[in-house]
């Protein structure tokens, strides 16, 4: 299929102002999804993973704002785009969901209602039409007996039950995009592996692309095919999903797949212990010259201290942040 | 769940005086304007005259009964007016900040700094007496509780995860308002506006006595303390009938918007569910 991707990010700059000052918290971004593909992003808590996503769905909000680059969405950039315009885009045609299903729907609604609403607002529907869609909305993503979880209030859902709500919602309106910012962190383990497995499965019987948000380099490699992992504001490297467990270049990138509990290869090599990464992600405020990453870097040498790495291409796509990759 | 008994005893009273309201042309005994005979002028509370009868030989109880009429009437307007001034523009206010914000709380600065009874007898002087005027007065002066409720409730709430979540979904600022904002605040609204009809219903009666609202002959307890004021001590039945029903309607509003405050709050409801 020709025609420009679905979401391109270039050279992406958000700005946190403060009264008197300015600082980047996120810099140089690039990276593109193509229709139904699955893209990670991954990174250090702070790292800039949640401003990223709401600067592509255009809700950045004082004291954060878009500096530099451009954020394409089929073709249009979306700064360019009138308030109006972006909110038809929001939830509708991107759209996101959470990390925290708890307080993501309104207490006070009918969760059917609340899934009824986006059929009502972004298609025009009447509210008994809008009734019955939810009603499959919810049969879609596998709330049993759906016709009487309707009337349900969120209170009286389990956590599980919720994200189910939050996705019946997301994709009530057919995106071409879901943003899943951490959607199941909040989750214990077993329902975490089935709301994950719901979420890929639906998108990819509709063609909707992902945009899986997470801490967890192991959950998104599992679900995307492509992961970019992210530092202290920026991308330090972008891979394959395999590329990057079997041979990741970035420091960083190996520092977390050595810290990932895994069975299988790495098992099969002897007992090798999970290493962390030593150090702190730095403050905002306080980037280090040079690398942002050379404080923590077994690797850094003195150009590492005052020039900040260029992008590197590698095969297949793969890019990397770093003057001594791997 | 136990109900609180002030939920109970204010909710019966104000049922009480709902119910008399609503079928005051069957419970009066006689017309309370046109049946006046001298023959029956100042007759004490008796069998006949349950509450007795004043100067120009009207039943009071009948013309208290029909007072309910009128004091109802203006405390629950003049009360739902208030709620949706004071709503509208502290849930603006609190959403949109700003100038608006600024502007607003001026407002309710200035308001919260005049008595509103001070306030009302301006307007009234300007549209003179009259039930509308009446109406129109007391709607337009006691919101600055609502709106300052209203506010402090969007700016908790404005953070809350499905407010930000409706935005990520493309919900439009007036959607967000009337389905994430105004249901989720409806509970400290709906006390303070128990609290109001009350307030309303007594400056009805201070407004009806210093001659300004309801006019004479139709009867509104206020206008009939006013009436009675000079015969308080050779005929106190006239002031105390009437005065009774405020007091018991006023009562009965307090308690249940105290005992509405014990249920609506989020903390006891919590510990229900
Ligand atoms: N509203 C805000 N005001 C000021 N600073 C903010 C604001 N929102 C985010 N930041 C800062 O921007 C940086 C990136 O935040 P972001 O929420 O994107 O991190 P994240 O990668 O999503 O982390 P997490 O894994 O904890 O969700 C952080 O340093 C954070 O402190
Ligand atoms: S540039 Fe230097 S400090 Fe930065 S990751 Fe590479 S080796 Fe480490
Ligand atoms: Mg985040």
């Amino acid at each position: 299929m020709t025609g420009p991707p679905l979401l391109e990010v270039e050279d992406l700059r958000i700005d946190l102002n403060y009264r008197s000052s300015q600082v980047a918290a996120v810099e140089g971004v690039s990276f593109r999804i193509d229709r139904g593909e699955t893209f990670g992003l991954v990174g250090e808590s702070g790292c800039g993973k949640s401003i990223t996503a709401l600067a592509l769905i255009g809700l950045l909000r004082q004291p954060l704002s878009i500096g530099a680059g451009a954020i394409r969405f089929d073709g249009r950039e979306i700064q360019s785009l009138s308030a109006a315009e972006q909110r038809a885009l929001r939830g509708n045609r991107i759209a996101m969901i959470f990390q925290e299903p708890m307080t993501a729907l309104n207490p006070v609604s009918p969760v059917g209602r609340q899934i009824a609403e986006m059929f009502v607002l972004h298609q025009g529907k009447d509210w008994r039409e809008a009734n019955r869609l939810a009603v499959e909305a919810l049969a879609s993503v596998r709330v049993p007996a759906p016709e009487r979880r309707v009337k349900d209030y969120p209170h009286q859902l389990s956590g599980g039950m919720r994200q189910r709500v939050m996705i019946a919602i997301a994709l009530a309106c057919g995106p071409d995009l879901l943003i899943a910012d951490e959607p199941t962190t909040a989750l214990d383990v077993t329902v975490q592996a089935e709301i994950i497995e719901l979420m890929r499965n639906l998108c990819a019987e509709r063609g909707t692309a992902i945009l899986m948000i997470s801490h967890d380099l192991g959950l998104v490699a599992n679900v995307c095919r492509r992961v970019a992992v992210m530092y202290a504001g920026r991308i330090v490297e972008e891979r394959g999903s395999d590329d990057i467990f079997r041979a990741s270049a970035h420091p960083y990138t190996q520092g977390l797949v050595d810290s990932l509990p895994r069975l299988g290869s790495r098992a099969a090599l002897g007992r090798t212990r999970l290493t962390e990464i030593a150090g702190v992600v730095p403050a905002i405020t306080d980037f280090p010259d040079g690398c942002r990453f050379n404080p923590r870097c077994a690797r850094a040498t003195d150009v590492c201290r005052t020039t900040e790495p260029a992008t590197t291409l590698l095969g297949a796509g793969g890019l990397v942040r770093c003057h001594h990759h791997a | 769940m136990r109900l609180g008994a002030n939920l109970v005893i204010g909710g019966a009273l104000f049922a009480l005086a709902i119910f008399v309201g609503l079928l005051a042309p069957w419970l009066a005994h006689t017309d309370p304007v046109m049946d006046a005979n001298l023959l029956n002028a100042e007759e004490p509370p008796s069998w006949i005259w349950w509450f007795g009868t004043d100067a120009q030989g009207r039943d009071i109880y009948s013309r208290v009964v029909h007072g309910a009429r009128i004091s109802l009437t203006v405390g629950i307007v003049s009360q739902l007016v208030n709620s949706v001034i004071g709503v509208t523009l502290g849930l603006t206010a609190g959403y949109w900040g700003g100038w608006w914000d600024d502007f607003v709380n001026g407002l309710t600065n200035l308001m919260l700094a005049i008595p509103s009874l001070i306030f009302a007898l301006a307007i009234m002087a300007v549209l003179g007496p009259g039930l509308t005027s009446l109406l129109i007065a007391l709607g337009l002066t006691n919101w600055s509780f609502t709106c300052r409720i209203a506010r402090a409730s969007t700016l908790s709430l404005k953070s809350q995860g499905y407010v930000q979540a409706a935005k990520v979904l493309g919900y439009g600022d007036l959607r967000i308002m009337i389905t994430q904002l105004l249901p989720n605040m409806v509970g400290p609204i709906i006390v303070i506006g128990t609290l109001g009809m009350g307030g309303a219903i007594l400056a009805e009666a201070a407004l009806s006595f210093l001659g300004l609202g309801v006019r004479p002959p139709y009867p509104s307890w206020g206008s009939m303390l006013s009436e009675a004021r000079d015969q308080i001590t050779t005929a106190p039945w006239l002031s105390i009938f009437p005065g009774l029903a405020i007091f018991l309607t006023v009562l009965g509003l307090n308690l249940l918007g105290d005992g509405l405050r014990d249920v609506l709050d989020p903390q006891s409801r919590s510990r229900r569910t």
